[in-house]
């Protein structure tokens, strides 16, 4: 075994990786090859990120790495030495997608569920960075979550609510403290 | 309907309400089990080595590098798994005259479609595995490939299976009689040609297996990615040897299935030898790539079709000849004929005429095989129905809709038998067109059509009309010699504490299978559906079923569920009897408390009767012995299928000049007769739809001349993703069946059904002013500017 | 899908960059948002011994003015074309270009100087860096040099890039009020590669045309400049005849392949459609 910054590596040498995942500090030891979607499934026992094509065409793998949705399938787990990473369990846990799973519940905006953490953390990613998207934009966010089930209106649906909802609070909140 | 049902304003009657799933919270967490996050202890890992070509003979296999590869386990052949394994045949019994080579985990000698699984490797991880695959060299002698449709079935050329005598699998003719006739006598007759792409199901997981063969107790269980257990179950028994009871086979959460994961896969097959061989876990998950090669395809059609009519507009007769390839070897253990023979069936079905004539050839080619994918032949004849009925209504002048109106049969015709054999119960063809008319606002829909086209705007309007099979009774499989039930069974107990838990046959992979057998059994027994918990997907754990194919969950599985449900609620009642000292007749049970059915006085809690029947038989009177475990079996009887129907209109619009289509809205408006549970019902139509979208416009496996898929990953193979995919507005006629209780049919396939002949219809409406037509499946904008002879 | 196995380096400025790959002499590869690369390695089309991470180099990354000139930095991740202010105000067909560029997440991970250095010609941004007159800054074991982005892209996926070369940035001329742009694709779903499609750079004087750059995508083994259709417009105002006379001479400009579902004559006829509706929006932009 040896470190990422040190010399160069020989390629089945198991290299030390140490990232904060889901909130907690964790090393492992990966071989360079092993790709973040492996690495947190098998290593980590985090299987809730899924792999749906390992080619970045379908979505179903999405983490977060330092805030930004990403997909762990085109990333090596070397390459997150010294990162944050989010996965559905860890967002699931400190709730900030709460009301997204709820509404997702709520609608049925899941069938075998296969898709539906990447789908929960492209939504998440979505709105944080607008407010109150339309359909069509929310559509766009999603285009490249692949979902055999659904039909993506549910989907769409429930992303729609939430938003509207979280506007509808802050609204509440801004008003509060005005008044 | 032989008993009402409890009305929806009562506590505990949950049919017909929309009731999230109990099972999606555990999903939505990321903790669902899939059988692709199984991990066993000492468990392997297996990959293929796949033929680069579409035919030809093996000449030898050198593996000696990739044996001695360090982390490399086993290295196995055709002939070593032939060893352990007895061959299959895709063929039954009534589908008279079929034939099929019979077929091994992996080739002796000879592979017949390029993709096809050569060599397994069982290594420490997948990695190694797939390193070790590069160390083997096959010789090969390439073999003349027979690749299209048309050239299979020509006279002379090579065949796909030199040992055959012919590239024929199966032909089969329906003849209702004097149809020449009618057609010479008609006033209009319409004639056409029709093409379908293949294509693959694509579920987000792929296909998946943990096979772990316990060499000292001969225990072999398998983790499968599958929605009918019970099927694998006794093949890999009877294939493998293995006593039937020794073989559990377990569905855990299964990433969507559409009729993908019910067929036999060579590599799955392999794996359970794989497993045997060397005493330990095997896992294999196929990749996206593989997928492509080697799930089933579907689809791979041309229709020729002839349509009469009268002066009037009134259909006459129909007469089609279906040919379709189904790759090298048919599909083990229901054939690759179904798709066929269905849609010679179903077309022309919502439609009353008489007279039909219909021939069916089924060939081989070298390809991946084909077989039943959701919707199994209906968009086909769907499709070539629906548009046969466009031309012709234009042919006699009439709005598509007035023409569906003029033909459908009519709400009060039933019960009747159809030209090609089908016994329909109860459909509502008239009353669902008059609600899309209503819910497309159909006329103003034209009246803006129009207005647009004045402005170069090209918009089409495209209904479709579908006839849907569901919940197939022992004559669909089971006469034909498959060991695949038609019905299903339920173990069902009240609890100690008086919840109650629900083992049945059924699976579940996304649609609400779960939920809607809680609802159901909850609904029966009067009890919050919290306190059902239903268990599915393990051989060891539920009785023997047909589990979840032809959308028959709701259908069979949900009446099982409540024949059973009332078995165990007539013996909670029995006890409360006794207990009460009242007749039982005179109680019912509402809200976990066992109450007087005339009053609705709360008697005694439901939990109370388990009390005392699991803890204090003593206080019972001599000679009673409790049954709170009831296990029940219900096969349908009366009809051999539950038929349903129903209606779709699309609007969209074309860019004539990229060839482009933007999808604007879709509608749907089905009869599935009774509704447990609208939400759900609704999800699986729109999910449907959207696989026929997709198959309308986008989705084609396309092949090489020499047969290699070109388009075999996710990157090129298009599906249809969120932002082209439009809203779906659904409504619902409510046909119950007499046949069962319930009263519930299937409503899985539906959406698949007619959605792409309504895509096929709105296409062809936007493109009448420029006197071009587009009959062929996808419909991409290649296919359109060549009909618009843009380029 | 598993890669094959290798080695991983992490570079932390250009010159650590340059040596590891050096050492690693043909079989080594560097990886920038690895949104290209990761698959093709996945698929093992590709089987480098060694990987050169540059994601953690500060120098490739940033975006700043320098006189009259942008500086993109190499990491500059897609995404960042949609946020950043210097890109909105200075190069804004590069802006016009992302949303269309894949999707939000590989957009995330998806660099300027990876896209560039891989030179696929279904790519978006090498034809707009080609419609722009960009420089391409490269440093390389000899020293650094900038390529002008018509001399940058050679053939199919193969650049002006020499073994080992690292692309440091790419330089924009400043845009100016006096310039108008177009950009648009067709492409089958949203974020899939395009069938075709063309970025429009044009200099006016009032609704005259004096200088128009128009590159193409997906219509060849490079991005393409269709310079017979810029000396039509070039010095005219976009009438309907000019614009026709534009169309007509892409004939000569692009000569695309047949593709397995996309005939060469059905990618020309969509060149022309894209290229009229374009010029459309500039002519209509006074
Ligand atoms: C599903 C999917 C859809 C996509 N759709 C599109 C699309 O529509 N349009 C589009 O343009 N792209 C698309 N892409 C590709 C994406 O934009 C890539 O990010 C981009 O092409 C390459 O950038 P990268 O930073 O990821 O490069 P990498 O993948 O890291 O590298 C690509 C190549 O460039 C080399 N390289 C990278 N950086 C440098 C450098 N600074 N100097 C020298 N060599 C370097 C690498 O060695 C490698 O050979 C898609 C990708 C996926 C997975
Ligand atoms: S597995 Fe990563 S996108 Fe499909
Ligand atoms: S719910 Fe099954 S893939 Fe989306």
């Amino acid at each position: 075994m040896s470190s990422i910054m040190s010399d160069l590596d020989e390629a089945d040498a198991t290299v030390r990786v140490r990232f904060v995942v889901n909130g907690r500090k964790t090393a492992c030891d990966v071989a360079p090859r092993d790709t973040l979607v492996d690495c947190l499934r098998t290593q980590l026992e985090l299987t809730g990120t899924h792999a749906g094509c390992e080619m970045g065409a379908c979505g179903a793998c999405l983490v977060q790495l330092d805030g930004r949705a990403v997909h762990a399938c085109l990333m090596f787990a070397v390459q997150a030495d010294g990162a944050r990473i989010d996965t559905i369990e860890g967002l699931s846990e400190s709730g900030v997608i709460a009301d997204l799973q709820a509404e997702f519940h709520r609608r049925n905006a899941l069938q075998c569920g296969f898709c539906t953490p990447g789908m929960l953390i492209n939504a998440h990613e979505l709105l944080s960075n607008v407010a109150r998207p339309s359909r069509e934009a929310i559509r766009d966010a999603l285009s490249g979550n692949f979902c055999r089930c659904t039909g993506y209106e549910a989907i769409v649906d429930a992303i729609a609510a939430v938003a509207e909802a979280r506007a509808a609070k802050a609204a509440q909140g801004a008003e509060g403290a005005s008044s | 309907m032989t008993a009402p049902l409890t009305p929806l304003d009562r506590p505990n009657s949950y049919i017909g309400r929309s009731v999230p799933r109990p099972n999606a919270k555990r999903l939505l967490a990321g903790r669902g089990r899939y059988v692709t996050d199984i991990r066993l202890p000492r468990m392997l890992h297996a990959a293929f080595l796949r033929s680069p070509h579409a035919h030809a003979r093996i000449i030898s296999i050198d593996a000696d590098a990739a044996r001695a590869l360090a982390g490399v386990h086993l290295i196995a052949t055709g002939a070593d798994l032939a060893r352990i394994c007895t061959p299959w045949t895709g063929t039954l019994d009534h589908f008279k005259g079929m034939t099929s080579e019979p077929q091994l985990p992996l080739p002796l000698d000879r592979v017949v479609w390029a993709g096809q699984a050569v060599v397994a490797v069982v290594a420490d991880s997948r990695a190694l595995a797939e390193d070790a695959l590069e160390l083997i060299s096959v010789d090969y002698e390439e073999l003349p490939a027979v690749v299209d449709l048309d050239e299979a079935r020509q006279p002379g050329t090579p065949r796909a299976n030199p040992a055959s005598q012919s590239n024929i699998c199966f032909r089969t003719q329906l003849d209702s009689g004097g149809v020449d006739e009618v057609f010479v006598a008609a006033a209009h007759v319409i004639e056409q040609q029709f093409s379908f792409g293949r294509h693959t199901p694509v579920t987000l997981e792929p296909r998946a297996i943990v096979a772990d063969y316990e060499p000292d107790s001969g225990m072999l269980t398998v983790h499968h990615a599958t929605q009918t257990p019970y099927q694998f179950q006794d093949l890999y028994s009877r294939h493998y040897n293995i006593p039937e009871a020794r073989v559990r086979v377990i569905a855990p959460d299964i990433g969507g299935s559409f009729g993908m994961k019910l067929h036999v896969y060579h590599e799955d097959m392999a794996v359970v030898g794989l497993s045997m061989m060397l005493g330990r876990p095997v896992k294999y998950v196929a990749d996206r790539i593989e997928s492509f090669v080697s799930d089933i395809h579907a689809r791979d059609h041309r229709v020729q079709a002839r349509m009469a009519i009268d002066a009037d507009g009134k259909i006459l007769a129909m007469d089609v000849h279906d040919a379709t390839a189904i790759g090298a070897f048919s599909t083990y253990p229901r054939t690759s004929v179904v798709e066929g023979n269905q849609v010679i069936r179903l077309i022309g079905a919502p439609y009353d005429f008489t007279s039909y004539r219909a021939a069916l050839e089924v060939v081989f080619q070298n390809k991946v095989q084909t077989s039943q994918y959701r919707a199994v032949g209906h968009p086909i004849a769907c499709a070539v129905t629906e548009r046969m009925v466009d031309i012709a209504a234009s042919r006699a002048g009439f709005d598509p809709l007035a023409m569906r109106d003029r033909n459908v049969i009519a709400d009060d015709a039933y019960p009747l038998v159809s030209p090609t054999g089908y016994k329909f119960e109860a459909l509502s063809h008239q009353a669902c067109l008059r609600r899309l008319r209503e819910i497309m606002d159909y006329d103003a829909l034209r009246g803006e059509q129009a207005e647009l086209r004045r402005r170069g705007v090209h918009r089409g309007i495209g209904i479709a009309t579908f006839v849907e099979i569901t919940n197939p009774s022992p004559a669909f499989y089971g006469v034909g010699g498959a060991r695949i039930s038609s019905q299903d069974g339920a173990t069902i107990s009240l609890t100690p504490t008086g919840e109650v838990r629900c083992a049945i046959s059924v699976t579940e992979q996304g649609q609400g299978t779960e939920a809607i057998i809680g609802q159901i059994v909850a609904d029966q027994l009067g009890l919050a559906q919290e306190h059902v918990k239903v268990i599915t997907g393990d051989t060891e754990v539920t009785p023997h079923g047909g589990a979840t194919w032809a959308c028959r969950g709701a259908g069979i599985g949900g009446e099982t569920a409540l024949q059973a449900a009332r078995r165990l609620k007539a013996n909670i009642l029995a006890i409360a009897a006794l207990v009460l000292q009242e007749q039982a007749a005179a109680l019912d049970i509402v809200d976990g408390q066992v109450v007087s059915a005339a009053s609705r006085q709360p008697r005694l809690d439901v939990a109370e009767i388990a009390r005392i029947a699991y803890f204090r038989s003593d206080t019972l009177p001599p000679g009673t012995q409790a049954q709170l475990t009831v296990s029940h079996h219900f096969a349908p009887q009366g009809y051999p299928f539950a038929f349903t129907n129903g209606i779709q209109g699309c609007s969209l619009e074309v860019d004539v000049d990229t060839g482009f289509v933007k999808l604007l809205k879709h509608y749907v408006v089905e009869d599935c007769g009774r509704i447990i549970n609208p939400m759900l019902v609704d999800e699986q139509l729109r999910g449907g739809v959207v696989q026929g979208l997709g198959a309308a416009l986008f989705e084609e496996c396309r092949y090489g001349e020499t047969g290699q898929l070109l388009n075999g990953s996710l990157a090129d193979y298009l599906v249809p993703m969120a932002m082209e995919m439009p809203d779906i507005v659904i409504d619902h006629v409510e046909t119950p069946t007499a046949d069962t209780i319930l009263g519930a049919k299937g409503c899985g396939e539906a959406g698949t059904a007619a959605a792409s002949a309504c895509v096929l219809n709105a296409v062809n409406d936007a493109l009448t002013p420029f006197g071009a037509s587009i009959n062929t499946i996808p419909i991409t904008p290649a296919r359109i500017l060549k009909a618009l002879n843009r380029y | 899908m598993k890669a094959r196995a290798f080695s991983y380096f992490r570079a932390s400025t250009v010159e650590e960059a340059l040596d590891a790959h050096a050492q690693g002499g043909d079989d080594a590869r560097y990886i920038a948002g690895g949104q290209s690369l990761v698959p093709a390695l996945a698929l093992r089309l590709q089987a480098p011994r060694r990987l050169v991470d540059i994601n953690h180099i500060d120098e490739l990354r940033g975006v700043r003015r320098e006189g009259e000139w942008l500086r993109i930095g190499a990491l500059t991740r897609h995404c960042e074309m949609l946020t950043e202010p210097l890109i909105a105000e200075f190069a804004p067909l590069l802006r016009a270009a992302a949303p269309f560029v894949a999707h939000p997440a590989i957009r995330n991970r998806g660099t300027l100087g990876g896209s560039v250095a891989l030179a696929d010609p279904a790519s978006e941004f090498p034809a707009v860096v080609l419609a722009l007159e960009a420089e391409i800054e490269v440093a390389g074991p000899a020293g650094r040099r900038r390529v002008r982005a018509e001399d940058f892209f050679v053939d199919l996926f193969e650049t002006a890039l020499a073994p080992g070369e690292l692309l440091v940035a790419v330089h924009v001329p400043l845009f100016n009020p006096g310039q108008r742009i177009a950009f648009d694709e067709l492409a089958r779903r949203r974020g899939d590669y395009a069938l075709v499609g063309c970025g429009i750079s044009a200099t006016c004087a009032d609704d005259l045309i004096t200088d128009i750059r128009i590159a193409f995508f997906s219509v060849g083994n490079v991005p393409t400049r269709a310079r017979r259709a810029e000396s039509e417009i070039a010095g005219s105002r976009l009438s309907p005849d000019v614009i026709a006379a534009a169309q007509a001479a892409l004939g000569e400009d692009l000569a695309p392949d047949d593709g397995d579902d996309v005939p060469a004559a059905m990618r020309l006829h969509l060149a022309r459609v894209l290229l009229g509706r374009l010029l459309g929006q500039i002519g209509g932009a006074t």
